[in-house]
Order: C-alpha cells, then structure tokens, then sequence
C-alpha cells in the first residue's frame, strides 16, 4: 500500500517537474520573440525618422520654389489678379 | 585452525601494546575539529557574508547590461513640419596594433570610405590603441563595410543630425556637436529637453547570445522631448530668399529680419545673413554663425523716435496736430549741434516730426520729460535688458542709468543714438503700438491658448495714434514709401544709423526698418537691418523699405490676413448678397 502511494507521488513529482522545464522553455521562446520585435519596433522607429527627413528634404521650400518656377513656370500672382472673397 | 596459525591479528598487534602518550590522537582530533571548523566557517562566510564577489563572477557568465538607446528629441515647425531631426550613423574605428590589413583590403577600405589609400595607412600605422577612420557613415555603408570583416575595423553607433531647411533657418536652429550635444541656437537653449538619457537593462542571455530574460530595468531611457518651434517654415524661407536678395542687391555686409505674430509674441521667422550650411559645417567663420537679431546691439537710431513721440501724447503734452518749429535746421544743446539730415522751412505737426523724421522735432518732444522719465520708458520697453528667451548669447543692448545722462545725451537718445539694442528689442518693443499699446513676452516656441501677462505702456488711444503717424511714413511725404504693401495699410519707421567701432561713429550705416501690418488690425510686427549697404543709395528708406514690404507682403499672404487697403486696381469686394445671387444663377442654369 505504501509502496504504490510512493510510486503516485514519484510519478506527479516527475510530471510537475517535466511541466516547469516546458513552461519555462515556452516563456523564454515568447520573450526572445518579444524581444526580436522590440528590436523590429527600433528599426522601425529609425526608418520613420529617415522617412521623415526624406519627405522634409523633397518638400523643402527652396526645391519647392525652384520647380514651380523653373519646370511649371509658375509665379506670385501680381496686383489685380487677386480676388477677395469676403465671407 | 589456520586463523589461530597467524601470530599477528589486527587487535593484537604488538605495535598496540606500545603506549602512545595522549595527548597525540587528542591533537590530532583537535587538528581535524578545527580543520573542518575553518572550512565550515569560510563556507558560512563565502555564503552568507561576503558573497557578492562570486555572485558577480556567476552572474558575468550569464548577465550582461544592456544600454537602451534614446534618440535626441526632433525640432519641428509650428505645423510640425521637420527643422531637425537625429538619425542612427556609424563610425568606423580601427585598433592599428590588430589591423594587419593585406594591400588589396587597404584598398578595398579605402574606397569604401572615400579616402587615398596612404591617408587609411597612416592613420593606422600610429602608436595609439584607438583610431577613428571614419565618422558618421550611413548604415548601409558601415554594414557593407562590416561584411568585410577585417580584423582590428571596429564600428561603433551613433547619431547625427540633420536639418532639412540647410541655411534657411541655421541661425535660429544652431547646430549639434559629433556627440550629438547642442552648441549653439535652438538646441543648446533647449538642451535639456532635447537631449534623451539613455537607460540601461540587466538581461541573461543563453549560450547562443539570445535574451531569454530580462532581471530588472535599471534605469529606463529617457527619450529626448520634441520640440515644436514658433517659427512658420513658409514665412520663415520667404523672409530668407527676400533677405538673400536685397543683401546681394545693396551688396551688404550682414542683414537681418524677424517676423513677430503680434496675438501671441511668437517668433515667426528669423533669419540671418550670411549664413551657413548646418550639414556641412567644415570651413565656417564667425561672421556666418552670428545670430545678429539676438546677439548684436546697434544704435536704431530714427526707429527710435515714435515711442518719445508716444510718450508725449501719452503725458497730454502735445496732440498729434500740435504744431513744433523745426524751421531752424539746427539746435545748439550745450556744446553740441543737432541738425536735420534734410532741412525742413517751416514748423510741423507732431505727427509731420514722425513722418519726415526729424531730429530736431523729436528732441523738442523729449525736452518735455526728465530723464528718469525717458529711461524709464525705455526700461519699460525692455531696452537695456536681455529678453531672457533663453537663447545663447542673448544681449540687452547698452542704456545707461538716468542719472548719469548728460542734455546732450538725452536729446541724442530720443532720435536712437547714444543707446543701443537688438533688432529683437526693437521688434519686441513695436508690439507695444500694434497691440493697443500693450506689450507681451516673445516666444520662441509655440503658444497654445492665450497670452495673459501683457503689460500696459500706452493707452490704447496712444497707441492708435502713433499707428496713424507711422501709417503716414510709408504713405506719399513720408520716408518709406517703398515700405508699402499693395492691398494692406502698413505703418513702420526707418532708422539710418552710423556705425560705431571702438567708441567713435564711422562713415558706414545701418538701416533698419520696423513696422506692422494691416494698421486696422495689426497681425505681424516684422523688424529688417542691412548692415553697410554699399552699393549706392545708404537710406533706410530705399535699402530696408523694399525688404520689409517683401518679407511682409509673402507673410500676410502666407497667414491669409484679410486686406484693409483696396488692391490697385481695385477689386471688387464680393458681398454676401452678391454670393446669393451668383448662387442662385448658377442654381438656374443648371
């Protein structure tokens, strides 16, 4: 009678034990994943900053001035070519 | 039995029989005792008292601290477009005694950084452990240089700045050092919420160098703050190209401009000439990086005069149509002579003194009060003090205590000489007159919501007063009429002043002009200064007029203020009526 109420608890001790080893292998699976994304979220980040700044350097003002001018042949309007809309 | 055969037994061997003297096995055990007790107690020790060293040693094969990057805060415009911006670089480092390197991947490096081949070898044949080749690489070229994998080529990661407007607005941004730390402008005044704090992580990480843990934070990183600018990107590159312009037109030496929106006291535009390249910094001068709307002071000279005029109309001393007699040309105060640059034959009004600028008429004004009276009116302006905007290298100009002016002093002081300011002070203190004679803080950052803490100085009927006399100086008679902005009435005042150096006046000028727009209802302050205009004509009239029409003109447009002056030719005003009724036309012909 012993005997078999010690085999149960020997079985449950390497269960419990087999479950520890699976649920931290898992939890160290996820964080290194966590982890792999939060270096994605990083580069990203830095991406968006060179987006950023690519948008600014195309849409400065002076390139801006120089296309309208130069390839659209646009200009200020002179006097008398403005409208004024009250509301 | 052949066990008896045995003389000898273990118990009864004769070695037994000899007596050993005592106390031997009692020291011996004694020994043992306190052999196993000095173990015992370095164990108890090593465990529980002084075990951090080994845990330290067990936890470097397995712990690594980890730094957190934080990336400097962005500057962006008041529309949040971007001014400055940091982005990951690389720099490429070499350890010269671990790079042996064959010829072929000496020239291969070399290439690739852009540099002759004996440059690279001499940098690395020096005596020191550690040599930058390279700073600020873009990534893609550090990694294509990394895949290489020459021995003792190091990298190391970094950032750096870039502003997108290039010269536009250098003056106001200021510049980063290579650490990325603000030397100058915009980014030393807001270090401090610019600049992130990296933070660091404590981590285990397994065989294969992945993190399987993280222990603690200890310390979390501390992004830098983002920065959103008064300054308007538009204004601020039109008020730039139209300062580029006339300084090459009048062959100029230095210029100025600064826009003020007058709702607020936010800074616009401010822009300076000559300029620099903030990405490209190798070869600059002083002259280039001088802010000279913060950092000089100059005499304003006539700029001056409409706020003696104010104060004489403020104190119930004269009225705008009070008649004063400059007909003389001259004025002998003390030992000293003050004469107009143009003669004028007869006496004018107060607001005719303002319009045609005359010096003798403004000092007729500035007779009526004491000293203490006029410095404190210009202390009241805030002359004499610095803004305290924070800005690096700010000046208050020079005025000096009441007590030790001189007559001659105070009437050479009512027309801006013998005082000086920046063309900040100047810009701040015109607030004054577009604001109903209230003046506010500027701000070099955005406003969100209402400026309370204004601060009287005229009554508003002063105020409008003053504004109609500077109105009449840009209008026929008046000494700016180039000043004028077709479609807006705009008041200001020119200033021509003589250059001081070392104490003594020189034969170069400054012009200056400061006015505000539309007169109604004033939205913009904008203040423009040509240092030596050298081609021709020296007036503030001819030389910042024009300036200050343009910079204000593209303004107003730009902030879409409502005209107060019918355009030439005149436009029709469209009614609401007339609306109605082109909209029901329109229904009818559909």
């Amino acid at each position: 009678m012993k005997m078999r109420f010690d085999a149960v608890l020997v079985v449950l001790v390497v269960a419990s034990a087999l479950g520890v080893i699976s649920a931290q292998h898992q939890a160290r699976k996820f964080y290194s994943e966590l982890e792999r994304e939060q270096v994605r979220a990083r580069g990203l980040e830095v991406e968006w900053g060179q987006l950023q700044l690519e948008q600014s350097t195309w849409a400065a003002h002076a390139r801006v001035e120089k296309l309208a001018r130069e390839k659209l042949g646009m200009r200020p309007p002179a006097q008398g070519q403005v409208m004024v809309v009250e509301p | 039995m052949r066990k008896n055969q045995r003389t000898v037994t273990f118990n009864h061997n004769p070695l037994l029989k000899r007596e050993l003297p005592m106390w031997r096995p009692r020291f011996l055990l004694l020994a043992l005792l306190a052999g196993s007790l000095t173990l015992t107690g370095r164990a108890l020790y090593l465990q529980g008292v002084n075990n951090d060293f080994l845990q330290a040693k067990g936890e470097s094969r397995y712990a690594r601290t980890l730094e957190i990057p934080a990336t400097r805060g962005r500057i962006t415009d008041r529309h949040g477009d971007m001014l400055a911006v940091s982005t990951p670089v690389r720099s490429v480092w070499a350890m010269p005694s671990d790079a042996k390197l064959e010829p072929a991947q000496a020239r291969e490096l070399a290439r690739m950084l852009e540099m002759e081949v004996n440059e690279l070898n001499d940098k690395l044949a020096t005596q020191r452990d550690f040599v930058y080749l390279k700073r600020q690489l873009s990534p893609e070229l550090a990694q294509r240089i990394a895949d290489l994998k020459l021995p003792g080529i190091h990298e190391q990661k970094e950032y750096r700045r870039y502003y997108p407007g290039g010269e536009v607005s250098a003056h106001i941004l200021g510049f980063t050092n290579v650490e990325d730390r603000g030397q100058e402008g915009i980014e030393l005044a807001f270090e401090k919420q610019l600049a992130g704090a990296p933070g660091l992580r404590r981590v285990i990480k397994d065989r294969r160098g992945q993190i399987i843990e993280d222990v603690t934070a200890v310390r979390p990183p501390r992004e830098g703050e983002d920065i959103a600018l008064a300054i308007d990107g538009k204004i601020q590159y039109l008020a730039w190209s139209a300062l580029r312009d006339t300084m090459e037109q009048h062959k100029a030496k230095a210029g100025a401009a600064v826009v003020i929106d007058t709702r607020s006291g936010e800074i616009l535009a401010l822009v300076n000439a000559p300029t620099f390249n903030p990405n490209n910094r190798s070869n600059l001068t002083g002259e280039q990086l001088r802010n000279r709307v913060f950092t000089d002071s100059f005499e304003p000279g006539s700029v001056m005069k409409p706020f003696i005029a104010g104060l004489a109309l403020e104190r119930g001393k004269v009225k705008p149509t009070t008649m004063v007699d400059v007909s003389a040309g001259r004025m002998t105060i003390g030992t000293a002579t003050i004469s107009d640059s143009h003669r004028h034959n007869k006496p004018m009004t107060v607001a005719e003194v303002i319009q045609k600028s005359s010096n003798i008429g403004t000092v007729k004004l500035a007779q009526y009060f004491s000293p203490t009276e006029m410095w404190q009116l210009f202390d009241d302006l805030g002359f004499g003090t610095p803004l305290n905007l924070g800005f690096p290298g700010e000046t208050g100009g020079r005025l000096r205590p009441a007590k030790s002016w001189k007559p001659i002093e105070q009437a050479t002081m009512s027309y801006g000489h013998g005082i000086s300011v920046s063309l900040i002070q100047m810009a701040r203190a015109y607030l004054t007159f577009a604001r109903d004679g209230e003046l506010v803080p500027l701000s070099l950052t955005r406003v969100d919501g209402e400026v309370s803490n204004g601060r009287r100085i005229f009554s508003v009927e002063t105020a409008r007063a003053v504004r109609a006399m500077l109105e009449s100086v840009t209008q026929t008679g008046g000494t700016a009429t180039k000043a004028q902005v077709a479609g807006y009435r705009v008041g200001g005042k020119t200033g021509t002043a003589l250059k001081i150096e070392n104490g003594r006046y020189t034969k170069r000028y400054i012009a200056s002009f400061v006015g505000f727009a539309p007169v109604s209802n004033p939205r913009l302050v904008v203040a423009v200064m040509i240092d030596e205009p050298s081609a021709g004509s020296y007036y503030a009239g001819t030389v910042a007029g024009p300036l200050f029409s343009r910079v204000m003109e593209a303004s107003l447009r730009s902030l879409g203020v409502a005209p107060d002056a019918p355009l030439t030719p005149l436009q029709l005003a469209r009614r609401q009526t007339e609306e109605r009724a082109d909209a029901a036309t329109l229904r009818e012909s559909m």
